[in-house]
């Protein structure tokens, strides 16, 4: 999470052009803060600034389409069925505590 | 203060989130099934210390954590690193945007992550070290923030970046080698 770089130092980034005016944020950026971008844990003025990069940058839009997507299918795929004999456990678990405390 | 008469109305909606987590923290139906009973008790036991109208949910995946943590990993003795120097970043995007698409008007990509199963996911986070696998979980399938995590877990909130993106390499990275084994993808590089 460094600094910005200055306006117009030339970003290098793998496999395509960064494309990023002075005092736009390039791709190398964009892609270091993608995850930060996702989660919403970046300042309004960040958010703003990445906003406007995905807006012109399809290779960077690709990347932040494919990690929204599997963001989705990882929590999709993870859900488990209670089983009803542990909602039973723990209610009966529950109500023994609360007879052994009134007691 | 919360009152315990209140407490199975509003903590037992929870239950899912919680076992799932169980699950894939102790990899273990009977061990996670202990693991939320016992959360459920301690919860309840200490329930008045619980301030009404903060976060239950939290809460409850605090004392999860900590009941796991000293019951459960005690147990087990993995290593507890992730070693993911030579994962770079958008290295799933990256492996699967090579795939073959058989349909118009989808990506490659997309298409080649639909091929994972539950089967295949919950196994890839399950071979995660535990602070790694526990920082996704909170993070990627629950939905918290960094600063619920840092709560949550009881670690400094830069620890908690460190380990989530630390832990979604190596699952990006375990995604790939399941998919490898099970030709959803194609080989690796180094084997081919």
């Amino acid at each position: 999470m460094g600094d910005r770089e200055a306006p117009g130092e030339p970003a290098v980034s793998d496999g395509h052009e960064d494309h990023a005016p002075a005092g736009f944020v390039g791709c190398d950026e964009t892609i270091e803060r993608l995850y930060f971008y996702l989660d919403g844990e970046l300042t309004e003025e960040r958010r703003v600034e990445i906003t406007r990069h995905l807006d012109l940058c399809g290779p960077c839009v690709g990347a932040y389409g494919f990690e929204t997507e599997l963001r989705k299918v990882i929590a999709s795929r993870c859900k488990d069925h209670v089983p009803d004999e542990l909602i039973g456990r723990v209610a009966d678990a529950l109500r023994d505590e609360h007879s052994r405390q009134s007691n | 203060m919360a009152d315990q008469a209140q407490f199975s109305d509003l903590a037992m909606e929870y239950m899912p989130a919680l076992y799932t987590a169980a699950l894939r923290m102790t990899r273990k139906p009977a061990d996670a099934e202990d693991l939320v009973q016992e959360t459920y008790l301690k919860a309840y036991r200490a329930f008045a210390s619980f301030e009404l109208g903060t976060n239950l949910k939290a809460w409850l995946y605090r004392i999860l954590t900590n009941t796991y943590i000293n019951t459960y990993r005690a147990k087990q003795r993995r290593p507890d690193i992730a070693d993911v120097e030579d994962v770079e970043d958008l290295y799933l995007y990256h492996r699967l945007s090579g795939e073959q698409s058989a349909s118009l008007g989808r990506s490659a990509e997309d298409e080649a992550l639909d091929r994972f199963t539950d089967t295949d996911v919950k196994a890839a986070i399950e071979s995660l070290p535990d602070s790694f696998r526990l920082a996704v979980l909170l993070a990627d399938v629950e939905g918290f923030s960094y600063k619920e995590i840092a709560e949550i877990t009881d670690v400094p909130i830069g620890t908690v970046m460190s380990r989530i993106h630390r832990g979604r390499k190596a699952l990006q990275k375990a995604l790939i080698d399941r998919g490898s084994t099970r030709g959803l993808v194609g080989a690796t590089d180094e084997a081919r």
